[in-house]
């Protein structure tokens, strides 16, 4: 990021208009990916990570306000706790039955979407948790100044 | 036998490029190319002739699938890659900020 | 298996190309050559959901590693013992392939698995989980210790990022021209 002043506004109108168009399709395509975790390929790891980078898409288009005013640094830490605690409390929860990590809710039906017990919550759970710190990690090394003036 | 070889074979690119080179650049890339190494490595072994991907259909029975296990493993082993790649990433551009450098030759200064 | 000889060829030919090449951004573009093929490995190996997470993560560490190597091209060094250096490293990649060379004699034939544990876990996943992802029924119930550890780590690494590449650090009063060099 050499010369701040004009990548600090982003790219030009028409990585912008594309971005504008494609990046719900591409949050909206993680989303798909981690909730079908359980019926066909795809899972929490690959989902999380394609969130992540539909912020990162805007990041890098519009410049980091406009995504940060989206998903503020706080609200990021909060997801990651949030993605964390959801897993422990469903692996603790387990003890109810029997012992830790149980599948304590009805597996249902093969081959729907509600099925399965606990796998689509820990699911969720961790693609919360890689989307969020995979999103932190990248704002904090596009937030690193590590270019004095000189160097530019 | 000879696509086991040939894994290794670029395991060993990956850790000539880490042992061998002066960039801080070059080693993140030799780590990585040898992760990757290990990773497909692990899928190989799972491989099985004709086999089919361990994913049930309501339609049909498939019967021989390939082993699961080591695709479980692999699939947290390359999430851990990229945050450990991403944490390599902010050491070496904290050097770059300090010493103006990647080259390992030339930091040779211990006043933290 | 023709493609898959075809594909580790090429990775292997884009690798050396990441090793050899002096420029540092062409370097991370081999990089992601390589990551990408190997994506296409996982798929022909019948890894559906290992090929899927092997994509996005490349596409994230190629964005990272440019973010690093954007704008700066620095000379390639090729100072020190460079006789030395190259002799012991040669050495040691040609004593480790020795050893895995006797070492993969043991193994079961590629294609041949043996399946001890992962056959129980095939046969009785879809009933025992009620998952239809066998993959997805490891990860998330036999083996969920494993991925309360990845969480564990990636909880630590991005502690650790934070750490390093946060702005404002504690100095001590007498650093005064580390402070004005814009850290």
């Amino acid at each position: 990021m050499g010369s701040k002043s004009k990548n600090e506004q982003g790219m030009t109108l028409i990585v912008k208009t594309i971005t504008r168009l494609t990046v719900g399709l591409i949050l909206l395509y993680g989303i798909y990916i981690l909730s079908h975790g359980h019926v066909s390929p795809g899972g929490g790891f690959a989902g999380g990570v394609i969130i992540a980078l539909s912020f990162i898409h805007l990041m890098l288009a519009y410049g980091k306000e406009v995504a940060l005013k989206r998903l503020p640094k706080g609200v990021t830490s909060f997801f990651e706790s949030m993605g964390a605690i959801i897993f422990l409390s469903i692996a603790l929860l387990g003890f109810t039955g029997g012992y830790f990590f149980l599948n304590f809710i009805s597996k249902g039906e093969p081959f729907r979407l509600f099925s399965a017990g606990i796998i689509p919550i820990l699911n969720i759970a961790i693609s919360l948790k890689v989307g969020a710190g995979l999103f932190a990690i990248f704002v904090a090394l596009v937030l690193l100044k590590l270019f004095p003036p000189e160097d530019d | 036998m000879i696509i086991y070889l040939l894994c290794l074979l670029l395991f060993s690119l990956g850790i000539y490029c880490v042992l061998r080179k002066r960039n801080i650049i070059k080693i993140i890339v030799g780590i990585i190319i040898s992760e990757y190494a290990v990773n497909l490595f692990f899928i190989l072994v799972a491989y099985r002739k004709g086999g089919r991907s361990p994913i049930f259909s309501p339609d049909s029975a498939i019967l021989n699938m390939v082993d699961a296990l080591p695709q479980a493993v692999v699939l947290t082993s390359i999430v851990i890659g990229l945050a450990t790649t991403a944490l390599l990433i902010a050491i070496a551009m904290r050097i770059y900020g300090k010493h103006r450098t990647f080259d390992i030759t030339r930091i040779n200064e211990l006043n933290g | 298996m023709f493609e898959l000889y075809f594909l580790l060829i090429f990775m292997i030919i884009g690798a050396v190309i990441a090793i050899e090449i002096k420029d540092l951004l062409s370097s991370v573009i081999a990089v992601g050559a390589v990551g990408l093929g190997l994506s296409i490995v996982f798929l022909i190996l019948k890894a559906p959901d290992v090929a899927i997470t092997q994509l996005v993560v490349e596409i994230l560490c190629l964005i990272i590693l440019i973010r690093a190597t954007l704008k700066k091209d620095l000379p390639f060094s090729t100072t020190g013992r460079w006789f030395l250096n190259t002799l012991i490293t040669v050495l040691f990649i040609a004593s480790f392939l020795f050893v895995s060379w006797k070492a993969l004699r043991d193994l079961p034939e590629f294609g041949n698995p043996l399946m001890r544990v992962a056959s129980a876990y095939l046969r009785d996943g879809l009933l025992q989980t009620g998952s239809t992802n066998i993959v997805a029924s490891v990860i998330l119930d036999y083996r969920a210790y494993d991925t309360l550890g990845e969480a564990t780590v990636l909880f630590t690494a991005v502690i650790g990022v934070l750490a390093v590449a946060r702005l404002i650090g504690r100095k001590k009063p007498e650093d005064k021209d580390v402070e004005e060099d814009g850290f």
